[in-house]
């Protein structure tokens, strides 16, 4: 019985990727894109980890479960993470939206950064020059 | 049993090769980012189903260290992406 749920657990977590993985082919930009891929495919992925962790725990192999545990609050921890700082990055870049789109919010804090960051360079510019000109 | 882990490594397989399409095909860089990102993932997966199949735990190992090398990767990628330099 508990085999059972381990293995319904598994398959589920593996439907879950696979439609992950089709929305990472299907939408139209690289935000829908990450949105889906990452929740789906995080979200399969720690219950894959737990049905194996079941799997072992009920078997005799407590190494495999604990291992698992760590490993599901690991990719809970990061993936979300990544998938937020690569998004970022990207709309920082300029990379544009769908067409279909409605609203873009983080419009405005991204002309910050990026302003921010070509008055840093400035910066950087300026006292590169005064640093290479001779004192006299 | 072992039905079970092939049904479910075709699966994977599967999947891994639409990133892979989205890897080859991506029109901007974070495409590809994001794409690299999830197969780092579905590889943790991979590694369960392998741990699942052969009753060996140290797979679980080799699941965690490449979640943190896959972590660590996308965000050297990200911050590459946004163009700072990696110390700021």
């Amino acid at each position: 019985m508990p085999d059972l749920v381990a293995y319904w657990l598994i398959g589920i977590g593996l439907a879950f990727g696979l439609l992950g993985c089709i929305g990472l082919v299907r939408l139209p930009d690289v935000y829908n894109r990450a949105q889906a891929a990452t929740k789906c495919v995080t979200f399969g992925t720690c219950m894959v980890l737990m049905g194996v962790g079941i799997h072992g725990a009920v078997n005799g192999h407590w190494a495999m479960f604990v291992k698992a545990t760590i490993c599901t609050a690991f990719i809970l921890l990061t993936s979300p993470v990544g998938a937020h700082a690569v998004c970022r990055a990207a709309h920082v870049a300029g990379v544009p939206l769908a067409d279909c789109s409605v609203e873009d919010a983080f419009v405005d804090r991204s002309n910050e950064i990026r302003a921010e960051r070509a008055r840093a360079a400035y910066r950087r510019e300026v006292q590169r020059e005064e640093a290479e000109t001779p004192r006299t | 049993m072992s039905a079970f882990a092939f049904v479910a490594m075709a699966v994977l397989m599967l999947g891994s090769l639409l990133c892979l399409y989205r890897i080859g095909r991506g029109p901007s860089a974070p495409d590809r980012t994001v794409a690299i990102d999830i197969l780092g993932t579905l590889m943790v997966g991979f590694c369960c189903v392998m741990a699942l199949m052969t009753g060996q735990d140290f797979y679980m190992t080799i699941a965690i260290a490449w979640a943190l090398t896959s972590f660590v990767g996308t965000l050297a990628l990200a911050k590459y992406l946004e163009g700072r330099c990696y110390d700021a």
